[in-house]
């Protein structure tokens, strides 16, 4: 069967399904079909942590192997600092950018030390928008309960009432810096509607929202001539006698030499978990995506909020094979593309939120009525070419540059063929435990961004995200840098360190196991 | 589509899905065999490199993977974005180091004549000979050339415009014989249409000072002060 044949039936039912409407479901028949269909409920992918400050939580098994792995430091390793410091931020996207451009901004010395280059980031991908209520019919309490509903009213509500009020803020200070934000005829800013909000609320730059910001953020950290530790991996936190955070051990990744650096605070933004590919989901994460954030601050003692929950963004690629997990961005759905399965029928509201849409498209193909490929994927349709039949010729492309681009290459035209799409693993609901400082239960240990938890609750809105990096980046950064002044360099120890392997010991973890972090998916074939 | 038969009717076996035909590639000058349609960047782990520099976003939008390449047969060297290309049977590719440009330091605020301080900080820019090369290397196909162009001419929209898509691979610097980086010549232009040159939302400006004054605190009050049942119904209530 060839894919055009198959996709006929696409282009054969849709008159008939623009006429249609399909309700949001209520939070019960969410509820069920969440329960029923979402991988956070495959309890076989799950298991309790052994020990730690989560012990007994359950979460993924591979995040669970990682959080009880094995430091690979020497216990004879020189702790002889080659950098002091003021605030350290580890991690070169979104979030770090911004922690460490209010951190300088406030008067410290800053270094920012990050695995890949600086702006190598799931931020610099980031489609589909930022969420901030600057419509006249929106309010930021509006934007507050919107996001509750998202995560299931698990969210942190004090974490969450500054992000929403601080995000016009935000916006201003990113328009200054010359992110060039999509305006409507009135040179307002113009505002998109996103999956599971009541009003449009997404600030978009085309779909380069993500690489718009990050071109700029990078820039100015280069402008600010910000201390750069580019290929340097965190691979272990220090600590002094009294458990704070007093620096970090790097491990540089072109000579594999461990770096010392001594820090008054510590910012970790080193985002999320794509990578670990949880229950063998493709991922649209970057090739650094593998947690480590999260295994340095558990060892050092910081709790860690809804690690049980991730986000299967619901259109990643299925076809062509190369671009299998890569983003179709949700401003296709935003706009009224619709969701279609082998049958030509609709299944969900697609402006409903991640969880549920990603739900429906597993039922969907768990109960036959998906389309597969002969690579062994499952599928449903998305029907793009409905843009330019609903708003004109030329709309995809116009809108959708980058995407079009994306499929281009492979000889596919999105505004003609519809494209083949499951959920992809997108997102870290949870991470380290933070308070509106963005600071965890670690004295000068802060997290922002993706690897910080308890924000999003059990389900992010999309859009979120780039709020989410920008507010509590600039938070952890102005809060590090106030901390730093007021406080003296502690003492360089890896006494935590001691202590966490010989918890891992006494519940029979051998320091084989599992080394951690990760730093870097091993996709290299080492035989054959 | 017949829905008793499902399994095997909604199937797509396209040719290069079905079949592992193996290809012949070179990277950096050396032959490997190689599954014919996977990614240059899975290619190079496919032959057993280790990747740090060269990947990034793996989703084309980073530029970490800025690839030089040759097809079977023709001159012609061709650029890619490593994560973003098949291979295909007589390939050549070496992934591209970066490029030492020179970056110029600026303070995007405190600009008084941003289009009169570009040629301060990219003096080489109006030296442009008009030689299409940026733009032939250009693997986001933006016409380059146009682009610093109008740059020099003071159309700073018209280059912010062009270059959304601008992934900073770099590729254009090293081909362009008057030493031009067209890349940041454009970040700085964008940067500064935005900042200089683009209307100040006044829905913005109202919204922060709606907040500054405390417009939304009852609304605060009230929600805040709802039990986990009420919440959960006016959230329920949003459409």
């Amino acid at each position: 069967m060839d894919i055009h044949v198959l996709q006929q039936i696409v282009h054969k039912t849709r008159d008939a399904r623009r006429e249609q409407t399909l309700p949001k479901l209520s939070l019960a028949e969410r509820d069920t079909l969440i329960k029923k269909y979402h991988p956070d409920f495959r309890e076989s992918a799950y298991r309790p942590i052994r020990f730690g400050p989560n012990a007994g939580d359950k979460t993924a098994v591979e995040l669970a192997a990682l959080l009880e792995g094995s430091s690979q430091l020497p216990d004879d390793l020189d702790l002889t600092a080659a950098f002091t410091t003021d605030v350290l931020v580890i991690g070169g996207g979104g979030a770090g950018c911004a922690a460490a451009l209010h951190a300088h901004a406030a008067g410290a010395k800053v270094i920012l030390a990050t695995k890949l280059r600086l702006g190598d980031s799931n931020s610099v991908m980031a489609q589909g928008g930022m969420q901030i209520s600057v419509a006249p019919e929106d309010s930021p309490v509006t934007h507050f309960l919107d996001t509750l509903k998202g995560g299931l009213m698990k969210n942190d509500h004090a974490l969450l009432k500054v992000m929403v009020e601080e995000g016009p803020a935000i916006a201003k200070w990113l328009i200054e810096l010359g992110v060039l934000f999509d305006r409507d005829p009135e040179g307002n800013l113009h505002v998109k509607k996103g999956g599971g909000s009541s009003k449009p609320r997404l600030l978009t730059c085309s779909d380069y929202t993500g690489l718009e910001i990050m071109r700029v953020l990078k820039d100015e950290v280069l402008n600010r001539q910000i201390q750069l530790l580019e290929f340097c991996a965190a691979v272990e936190l220090l600590s002094d006698e009294h458990g704070a955070c007093t620096g970090v051990v790097l491990k540089d990744l072109d000579n594999k030499r461990y770096l010392v650096v001594a820090a008054k605070t510590v910012i970790l933004a080193t985002g999320g978990i794509g990578r670990l590919h949880i229950q063998g989901f493709p991922t649209s994460n970057h090739y650094g995506a593998t947690g480590d954030g999260l295994c340095l601050a558990y060892r050092m003692g910081a709790r860690l909020a809804h690690i049980d929950t991730f986000q299967y963004h619901p259109s990643g690629a299925v076809y062509p094979e190369q671009l299998v997990g890569a983003l179709v961005t949700e401003g296709i759905r935003s706009e009224g593309g619709h969701l279609v399965n082998a049958k030509g029928e609709r299944f969900v509201n697609e402006l409903d939120t991640r969880d549920v849409v990603s739900s429906s498209i597993i039922r969907e193909c768990e109960e036959g009525r998906g389309i597969r490929t002969m690579a062994g994927r499952v599928g449903v349709w998305l029907d793009t070419p409905l843009l330019d039949a609903e708003h004109g010729s030329g709309t995809v492309n116009k809108h959708f540059p980058a995407m079009v681009r994306q499929f281009e290459r492979f000889g596919i035209d999105i505004s003609k063929d519809p494209v083949l799409i499951y959920p992809t693993l997108h997102y870290q609901n949870g991470g380290v435990k933070i308070d509106t400082n963005a600071e965890t239960e670690v004295t000068n240990l802060f997290v922002a961004g993706e690897a910080s938890g308890g924000l999003h609750g059990r389900n992010r809105l999309m859009g979120n995200s780039l709020l989410d990096l920008m507010v509590y980046g600039k938070r952890s950064g102005l809060v590090a840098a106030g901390r730093a002044s007021s406080t003296s360099q502690g003492k360089l120890t890896l006494d935590h360190l001691q202590r966490f392997r010989a918890e891992a010991k006494k519940h029979g973890v051998s320091s084989s196991e599992h080394a951690s972090p990760m730093i870097l998916p091993a996709y290299t074939r080492k035989t054959g | 589509m017949a829905d008793d038969n499902f399994d095997t009717q909604n199937v797509i076996d396209q040719e290069e899905v079905l079949r592992h035909r193996m290809v012949t590639i070179e990277i950096a000058g050396k032959q490997y065999e190689v599954p014919e349609g996977i990614t240059v960047i899975k290619a190079l782990w496919y032959t057993g490199q280790e990747v740090v520099r060269g990947a990034g976003c793996l989703g084309g939008f980073c530029g970490a993977c800025a690839t030089y390449y040759r097809v079977k047969d023709d001159p012609k060297v061709r650029t890619c974005l490593a994560c973003q290309t098949a291979v295909q049977d007589g390939m050549s590719f070496s992934i591209q180091a970066p490029f030492p440009a020179r970056k110029a330091v600026y303070n995007i605020q405190e600009l008084k004549d941003p289009k009169q301080d570009l040629f301060n900080l990219y003096p080489e820019a109006p030296l442009c000979r008009n030689c299409n090369a940026c733009t032939e290397a250009c693997p986001q196909k933006i016409n380059v050339r146009e682009g610093v162009w109008k740059a020099v001419f003071g159309d700073f929209k018209g280059v912010s415009d062009m270059f959304m898509d601008c992934v900073m691979c770099g590729m254009c610097t090293p081909v362009c014989i008057a030493d031009i980086a067209p890349n940041l010549v454009a970040l700085y232009v964008s940067r500064a249409q935005g900042a200089h040159f683009t209307e100040k939302p006044e829905g913005l400006e109202r919204r922060i000072k709606e907040i500054a004054d405390g417009q939304f605190n009852d609304d605060w009050t009230r929600v805040m002060g709802l039990n986990e049942k009420e919440l959960t119904d006016l959230c329920a209530s949003l459409k």
